[in-house]
């Protein structure tokens, strides 16, 4: 079968809320054991994707398998083999962190011993040990989140959905994340994770599909995505706006690419191909041109500036008259 | 914990009812949990038949007369019954809003357990919830005065159609929590408070204006408490129209339509809820 061959595969899926059109014709293929990280702005369909996968919502066009089974007619084989935590923490604000947990494991089909034992295994490791006897109701939004993820990992299931599962998490818990979801790829799970961050889908995915408007724009791996959209970033501030022209001059040079320039907060951006010769570089052109800086930093490019290379608009605005075509980035 | 795990999938039908059972208890535990854990709902089931009791019993009950004579109290319990049977329907629905806009109900429906299983356990605590009500209604009534009069076995046939009547109410409470907002949820008490009193519950139709007590006489609620009053020997039976003549049947007759229509809506919504 061919499509057994992918852990995930949509296609064509398209879904339109009244006026929305959330999904457009939304193509996706996710090999078995890898991560893929959907990136996305705001109402760019990410959850909309997530839910139809995961069962939630039926699709109005196009189709969708996960592990091999469709998601609209071999429903309950799906809900077999997939874990999920969804953008919103879904938790029992009455149980205790332990009850919220020993219960899913309960639905899970396992027995009292096996549930509680995993249930103790997951507030450790998701450093809610302390809080498990308090009601969910008390806790923070991180702990929140991360008992909700902690009840997607009871099982090691076959496809894994992450809904921004880093989401308001201080950079602490963000890791521990990050480490259990990559114990759960080591061991054979596929994982679909949504995020607004580039550092995280570069951090955790195999492959990288960048999603505008319903629509798969790119799609490669990390490093296809961001030698396509020029690598890293430099960032230089100078102290005075009489700086700027000068700065501009020198870091065009060093960079030899055109920098962009935001005169009200006297910053100079631009890509970089080698990080370090290009710090060091600007750092000693600046020093020796005189020009007073305040802040000199490489930096990751960000999904705005990553939309705006893909697609020619801003994330923010998108431009309807403009439908952007997909687009394969293949270095 | 590195192996990816299927969890076992029901084969035979046998297998799939036990997982229903099973899941239908976690489920259920679940509910009877909140309910213990909320102490200003549970102080409130307490006194708000007592309150009903006095406030009808007494304040309304010095003045009201019983067609067809007998003490208004003795006539007014089973409507009180009734009453509270109507009302758990606000409880369910409430319950599943707020189980939707937590995404809990999202997470129940992704997840591999049965999904006659959640209905089952809100049904399962939702009908001890009911039971413990009653029950303490029927503590009250026994103080003001109310007895049963035709044996134990009818009064206990009483309160069987009492439970069916909320059993079927489920079925709607679930359909309406499946499609309607917790804020309007809150507001379900608006329609559901005229829709007890429009009803032989407080006094009887034959009192009424003529479209009001036709409206009365054919409310579901109507057969349910007829037939208590029929079966418990109070007064007030039998009124003088067909359907205050065939209560019992009807009591049980109306639960059975209710299921029959809202239990296949609730689960055609349920398997697509599209939020
Ligand atoms: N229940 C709904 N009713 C109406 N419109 C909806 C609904 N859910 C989503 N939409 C619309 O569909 C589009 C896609 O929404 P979706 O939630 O999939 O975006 P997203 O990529 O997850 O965004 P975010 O990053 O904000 O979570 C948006 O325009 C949104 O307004
Ligand atoms: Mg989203």
């Amino acid at each position: 079968m061919e499509a057994s061959t992918h852990a995930l595969m949509a296609e064509g899926l398209c879904k339109r809320y009244g006026d929305t059109t959330a999904l457009d014709g939304f193509d996706l293929a996710v090999r078995p054991g890898t991560v893929c990280g959907l990136l996305g702005p705001n109402g760019a369909g990410k959850t909309t994707a997530v839910r139809i996968f995961s069962t939630l919502l039926r699709a109005d066009g196009g189709r969708a398998t996960v592990a091999g089974f469709d998601v609209a007619r071999q429903a309950a084989q799906v809900r077999y083999r997939i874990g999920l935590a969804g953008q919103q923490p879904a938790v029992d604000e009455i149980l205790t962190g332990r009850e919220n947990l020993e219960m899913w494991g309960r639905l899970y089909r396992l027995d009292a011993r096996t549930a509680r034992r995993r249930a103790d295994e997951l507030l450790e490791r998701f450093g809610l040990s302390d809080a498990a006897g308090k009601r969910a109701k008390h806790y923070s939004g991180g702990m929140r989140r991360r008992l909700d993820l902690a009840a997607s990992f009871i099982l090691a299931p076959q496809v894994l959905f992450l809904d921004e599962p880093t989401t308001g998490l201080d950079p602490r818990n963000r890791n521990e994340v990050w480490k259990s979801v990559q114990a759960l790829v080591a061991a054979g799970t596929t994982v679909l994770l949504t995020t607004q961050y580039l550092e995280e889908a570069d951090r955790l995915a195999d492959q990288i599909a960048v999603i505008d408007s319903g629509r798969v724009i790119a799609e490669g791996t990390p490093g296809e995505l961001k030698s396509a959209i020029g690598g890293d970033r430099i960032d230089v501030v100078t102290r005075d706006a009489a700086g700027l022209a000068e700065a501009v001059r020198v870091i065009a040079q060093v960079t030899g690419a055109e920098p962009e320039t935001d005169p009200d907060a006297r910053r100079i951006s631009a890509p970089v191909r080698d990080r370090i010769g290009a710090l060091t570089g600007a750092a000693r052109e600046l020093a020796e041109a005189g020009v007073e800086v305040e802040d000199l930093a490489l930096r990751r490019p960000t999904l705005d500036e990553v939309f705006l290379h893909l697609t020619g608009h801003h994330a923010a605005a998108v431009d309807p008259a403009d439908p952007a075509g997909r687009q394969e980035v293949r270095a | 914990m590195t192996e990816l795990l299927v969890p076992a999938m029901p084969t035979t039908p046998l297998e799939r009812v036990r997982w229903a059972l099973s899941d239908g208890w976690v489920v259920a535990r679940r509910g009877l949990i909140h309910w213990v854990r909320n102490p200003v709902m549970v102080v409130y089931q307490l006194l708000w038949p007592i309150m009903m009791v006095m406030l009808f019993g007494y304040v309304f009950g010095s003045a009201m007369v019983v067609a067809g004579g007998g003490d208004y109290r003795e006539f007014l319990m089973p409507g009180l019954f009734g009453q509270t049977v109507m009302f758990g329907l606000a409880t369910t629905v409430m319950v599943m809003t707020t189980d939707a806009s937590q995404g809990v109900t999202d997470r129940f429906r992704s997840m591999p357990m049965s999904q006659s299983g959640v209905v089952l356990g809100r049904s399962f605590s939702d009908m001890v919830n009911s039971v413990l009500e009653l029950v303490i209604l029927v503590g009250c009534g026994l103080a003001v005065g109310w007895r049963w009069h035709h044996g134990f076995g009818k009064a206990l046939a009483a309160m069987g159609l009492l439970l069916l009547l909320r059993f079927a109410l489920i079925w709607v409470g679930i359909y309406l929590g499946l499609i309607v907002t917790p804020e309007a949820a809150a507001a379900a008490w608006a329609p559901l408070f005229p829709l007890t009193m429009i009803a032989n519950t407080f006094v009887s139709p034959s009192q009424m204006p003529g479209w009001l007590g036709l409206l009365a006489e054919w409310n579901p609620l109507s057969a349910t408490v007829g037939a208590c009053r029929e079966l418990f020997g109070n007064p007030g039976w039998p009124g003088e129209s067909w359907a205050a003549q065939h209560a019992v049947e009807l009591a049980i007759a109306w639960p059975v339509v209710i299921v029959a229509i809202f239990l296949p809506l609730s689960v055609r919504r349920y398997r697509r809820l599209d939020r």
